[in-house]
C-alpha cells in the first residue's frame, strides 16, 4: 500500500503539488492524468525518493520512505521513465540485470532473470547482447519494462513509458504489461496525459490539475461526467472519440 | 656527419627513457590529481572557477619559467625536511620537473573531464539514481564509462604538450631529450639538435596514436568498452608504479655527480673532470645544461659534486657584491667567504679568465673610431646591443652603465651562439663576448677595454661541495688541473668545439685539452 499524506512541493516558490492525500491499496493499477504541468510526474517520483517532498509523508506498507536509504528505497521499487532512460554504454542484458547486480545476485542467476524477462516482456533472446541504439522505439521501451521488473518489485512506476511509440505498438505493449501486472500481483502507478490510454489500463484514475488531485474514481464513473469542468474536458475526447466510432460502425 | 650521429644516437637509450619516465609519471600524477579533482567540481559548481581559473593560470606561465620555479621552491622544502626529519632529498632534476610538467598537464585534464561529466545526458543520470545507484556507483557505472571517451581525448592532448614540455627539464637538471636540444643549440650540433627534436615528436606521435587506440575503445561501448576502461586503469597502475621507481634510485648513485653550464667551455670542462675522476676508477655523473643560478645552489645542496665557476659570477651573483678589488683579492675573499656561508670548497682557479666583455668587429669600431668602453659610450644611443641570455640582468650590467652612462639604441638577447652570428650577420653591433671564446680570434673581434674596472675578473674556478670538501680521491684527481689552463688553451678547445667545420665533441676536444696542458691519459 502506497500512502501519500499531504505532500506538498513547490520550485522557486512556485507550487507543483498542493497538498497531496492519496492511498493506493496493494494490487492496484492506477493511472495519474493531467495536462502537462499538472505535478503528475513530481507526484509519482515523490514515491520512490527521486523528489523530496517539501512537506508531508510518503510511506510504503506503513513505513515512511524518508526513513529508507534513498537507494535501497529505489533498488525495492521498478521505475520505467519517461525517455526510457537505459545506459546507452550497456548491454540490454546490461541494462535489465542493472539493480539485481546492484543488490548483490550473482551473475548466474542475473543471466537466468534476463532470458525470463526477455521472454516475459516478448523479445527475442538474441537482442540481450545488442546496445539500446541498436533496437527500435517500441524493443527500447520493453526493455525499459523488463528493467524494472527485474528485481522482482512489488511496486512499478511508470512515467509516460509508452509515449514515444507508434498506436499499434501502444496498443499492444500496453495490453502486455496489463497482463503482468495481474499475472505478478503488482501495484502499478502510471502516469500520462492520454485519457483514452488512461481509460483503457486503469482500475483507478486519478486527475491532476495545478498541484492538486481533482478528481478520483473508476473509468467507467468518470466517463459519466464530473462536476469539475477541467476533468470534464479531459474525458471529453474519449467520450468523443466512442461516439465518432459509433457512428461510423451504425453507418 | 656520420660519426655526429652515431655519438648521439648512442645516447638515445638513456635520455629516451628518461624522457619516457618523466612524462608518463608527470602525466600520471595530474591524472591522479585532476581526475578526482574534476569529479569534486561536477558535484559542487563552486569548486569549478577556482580549479579552471588556477590551471589556466598555470598554462600561462611559459614552462621553462615553470619549471625553474620548482627548483628553489623544493630546494627551501628539502632544507625544511631536513632540520626537521633529519632528512632532505634532491630538489634537483626528478621532482621539480615532474611536479612542473604535472601541473602543466592539469588544464586539459580538468577541462575534458568537467566537460564530459556534464555533457551526459540529465535522462541517464535520472535512470541511474532510479534503478538504485549510489553516487559512488553512479559515478563507477554511468558517469566515468560514458564521460571516458571526452576525458581520453584530453589525456591525448596533455600528453602531447607533456612530451614536448619535457625536453625543457634539462636546465634543472633532469636527463631528458632536452639534452640534445640544448647542448646542440650551444655547440651548433645541429645533428644532436635534429635527434632530440625528432625523438621527441616521433615519441608524441606515437603515444597520441596509442591512447587513440583506447579512446576508440572506450568509444565502443559495452564488453569491449569495459575492457577499454580497465586496459586504460592497468596501464595507469604501471605507469604509477614506474613514475615512483626513479625516486628509488639514490640520487648520485654512489658516484661523484658533474655540473655545467649551458655553453661549450663547461662542457669541455664538466668532460675533462670526468675524465680526469674515471682515470682515478671512480663513478660518475654529468649534469650538463644547468641554469647558471641553478648549478651553484645545486651544489651548496650537495645534488651536484663539482663544476666550475667563474669568480666574477660568484662574487656579483651570490655574495652580492658590486665592488672590484682586484683578481687576487676577489679570489682570496671569494675562497674564504664561500666556505663559510655554504660550506662550498673552491679548489683553486684553473689559471684562464671567462670574462665578460664587450666586443665589436673590428673594422665596425675602427670606422666608428671606439678603442675602448669610454669611446663607446658616445656612439652607444645608435648602436644595437646583443646580449646573451642573462647579462642584463645581472649586476655586472648595473655596474657598467653607472661607470660609464652607456645607453644602447636597442638592446636584444640571444642564445650565445647567436649572439655571434647576429654580431657576424650585422644584426647587432656590439654583443657581450666570453674572453676565453675561441670565436673572438676567430671572427676578428675587438674585445673593448675597461679602463674603469667596471667589470669583475672572472678567473674559472673548481667548486666541490659541502660533503665533498674532505674528498682525498676527488682532491688528487682535480689538484693537477689548478693553475694549468691558460686562455689561449681553453680558447684553442673552445673553438674546436665551436667552428663550423672539424668540428669535435666536448668529450674529444677535453682530450685534446688534457694532452695539450701534459695530463697521462
Amino acid at each position: 500500500m502506497i500512502e501519500l499524506k499531504s505532500v506538498s512541493k513547490g520550485y522557486d516558490g512556485h507550487s507543483v503539488l498542493r497538498d497531496i492525500n492519496l492511498t493506493i491499496p496493494t494490487g492496484r493499477f492506477v493511472v495519474l492524468v493531467g495536462g502537462s504541468g499538472a505535478g503528475k510526474t513530481t507526484l509519482l517520483k515523490t514515491i520512490n525518493a527521486l523528489i523530496q517532498p517539501d512537506r508531508g509523508t510518503v510511506s510504503i506498507d506503513g513505513v515512511a520512505t524518508h526513513a529508507i536509504e534513498p537507494h535501497a528505497l529505489r533498488r525495492s521499487i521498478g521505475y520505467v521513465f519517461q525517455d526510457v532512460g537505459l545506459f546507452p554504454h550497456m548491454t540490454v542484458a546490461q541494462n535489465i540485470g542493472i539493480t539485481p547486480q546492484l543488490l548483490g545476485i550473482d551473475d548466474a542467476e542475473i543471466a537466468e532473470r534476463v532470458e525470463g524477462l526477455l521472454k516475459l516482456v516478448a523479445l527475442p533472446a538474441g537482442l540481450a547482447l545488442r546496445l539500446p541504439s541498436q533496437l527500435s522505439g517500441g524493443q527500447r521501451q520493453r526493455v525499459a519494462v523488463a528493467r524494472a521488473l527485474a528485481a522482482a518489485p512489488r511496486i512499478v512506476l511508470m512515467d509516460e513509458p509508452f509515449g514515444a511509440l507508434d498506436p499499434v505498438s501502444r496498443g499492444k505493449l500496453a495490453d502486455d504489461y496489463r497482463t503482468l501486472h495481474r499475472h505478478l500481483g503488482l501495484t502499478s502507478v502510471l502516469v500520462t496525459h492520454d485519457v483514452t490510454e488512461a481509460v483503457l489500463l486503469a482500475d483507478r484514475i486519478v486527475v491532476l490539475a495545478d498541484g492538486e488531485i481533482v478528481a478520483d474514481g473508476v473509468p467507467g464513473a468518470l466517463l459519466q461526467g464530473h462536476e469539475d469542468p477541467r476533468v470534464n474536458a479531459l474525458f471529453d475526447a474519449p467520450r468523443r472519440q466512442e461516439r465518432r466510432i459509433r457512428e461510423v460502425a451504425g453507418a | 656527419m656520420h660519426d655526429q650521429l652515431i655519438q648521439a644516437l648512442r645516447l638515445l637509450p638513456d635520455r629516451l627513457a628518461w624522457h619516457v619516465i618523466l612524462s608518463a609519471s608527470a602525466l600520471a600524477l595530474a591524472c591522479a590529481l585532476s581526475l578526482p579533482l574534476a569529479v569534486l567540481a561536477y558535484r559542487h559548481r563552486g569548486l569549478r572557477w577556482p580549479l579552471l581559473g588556477f590551471s589556466s593560470l598555470v598554462q600561462t606561465i611559459p614552462s621553462l619559467a615553470l619549471l625553474a620555479l620548482f627548483y628553489p621552491l623544493l630546494l627551501g622544502l628539502s632544507a625544511l625536511t631536513k632540520t626537521v626529519l633529519h632528512h632532505g632529498f634532491s630538489a634537483l632534476g626528478y621532482l621539480p620537473s615532474l611536479l612542473a610538467l604535472s601541473l602543466y598537464a592539469m588544464l586539459p585534464l580538468l577541462r575534458n573531464t568537467m566537460a564530459a561529466l556534464d555533457g551526459i545526458d540529465p535522462a541517464v543520470i535520472e535512470a541511474a539514481r532510479g534503478v538504485g545507484m549510489t553516487a559512488k556507483q553512479r559515478l563507477r557505472l554511468v558517469e566515468l564509462p560514458l564521460a571516458a571517451p571526452v576525458i581520453m581525448a584530453g589525456v591525448r592532448t596533455a600528453s602531447v604538450w607533456t612530451i614536448g614540455a619535457a625536453t625543457l627539464s634539462t636546465p634543472i637538471g633532469q636527463t631528458s631529450l632536452g639534452d640534445y636540444i640544448f647542448s646542440g643549440l650551444q655547440t651548433e650540433n645541429w645533428i644532436d639538435v635534429l635527434v632530440g627534436v625528432a625523438a621527441s615528436a616521433v615519441l608524441a606521435l606515437v603515444v597520441d596514436q596509442l591512447l587513440a587506440r583506447v579512446e576508440r575503445g572506450l568509444g565502443a561501448s559495452g564488453r569491449a568498452g569495459r575492457a577499454g576502461t580497465r586496459l586504460g586503469l592497468g596501464a595507469l597502475a604501471v605507469v604509477l608504479a614506474l613514475a615512483l621507481s626513479p625516486l628509488l634510485i639514490p640520487a648520485a648513485g654512489g658516484g661523484y655527480v658533474i655540473g655545467a653550464k649551458t655553453f661549450s667551455e663547461q662542457y669541455i670542462l664538466a668532460e675533462l673532470t670526468a675524465q680526469r675522476l674515471e682515470r682515478a676508477r671512480a663513478h660518475v655523473a654529468r649534469k650538463l645544461n644547468l641554469g647558471s643560478a641553478v648549478a651553484y645552489r645545486a651544489l651548496a645542496a650537495g645534488d651536484l659534486d663539482v663544476y666550475v665557476d667563474y669568480s666574477g659570477t660568484l662574487w656579483t651573483n651570490v655574495l652580492g657584491r658590486t665592488d672590484n678589488p682586484g683578481r687576487e683579492a676577489v679570489l682570496k675573499q671569494l675562497t674564504a667567504e664561500l666556505k663559510a656561508r655554504d660550506g662550498v670548497t673552491v679548489l683553486g682557479p684553473l689559471g684562464f679568465e671567462n670574462a665578460y666583455a664587450l666586443a665589436m668587429q673590428r673594422n665596425t669600431a675602427m670606422r666608428l673610431g671606439i678603442r675602448s668602453l669610454i669611446d663607446l659610450t658616445l656612439v652607444a644611443p645608435s648602436l644595437r646591443f646583443g646580449s646573451d641570455l642573462e647579462f642584463t640582468s645581472r649586476p655586472e650590467w648595473a655596474s657598467l652603465q653607472t661607470a660609464y652612462g652607456l645607453k644602447f639604441g636597442q638592446i636584444k638577447q640571444f642564445e650565445p651562439t647567436f649572439m655571434y652570428r647576429a654580431l657576424e650577420g650585422g644584426e647587432a653591433d656590439v654583443i657581450t663576448a666570453f674572453s676565453s671564446d675561441g670565436r673572438i680570434a676567430a671572427d676578428n673581434l675587438l674585445v673593448l677595454p675597461d679602463p674603469r674596472g667596471a667589470l669583475p675578473p672572472y678567473d674559472a674556478v673548481v667548486l666541490i661541495s659541502p660533503k665533498r670538501a674532505g674528498d682525498s680521491r676527488l682532491i688528487g684527481a682535480l689538484g693537477p688541473l689548478i693553475g694549468k689552463i691558460d686562455a689561449e688553451t681553453m680558447r684553442r678547445a673552445n673553438l674546436s668545439v665551436d667552428r663550423d667545420t672539424n668540428k669535435v665533441s666536448p668529450a674529444e676536444a677535453a682530450r685534446s685539452l688534457g694532452d695539450s696542458i701534459g695530463l697521462p691519459r
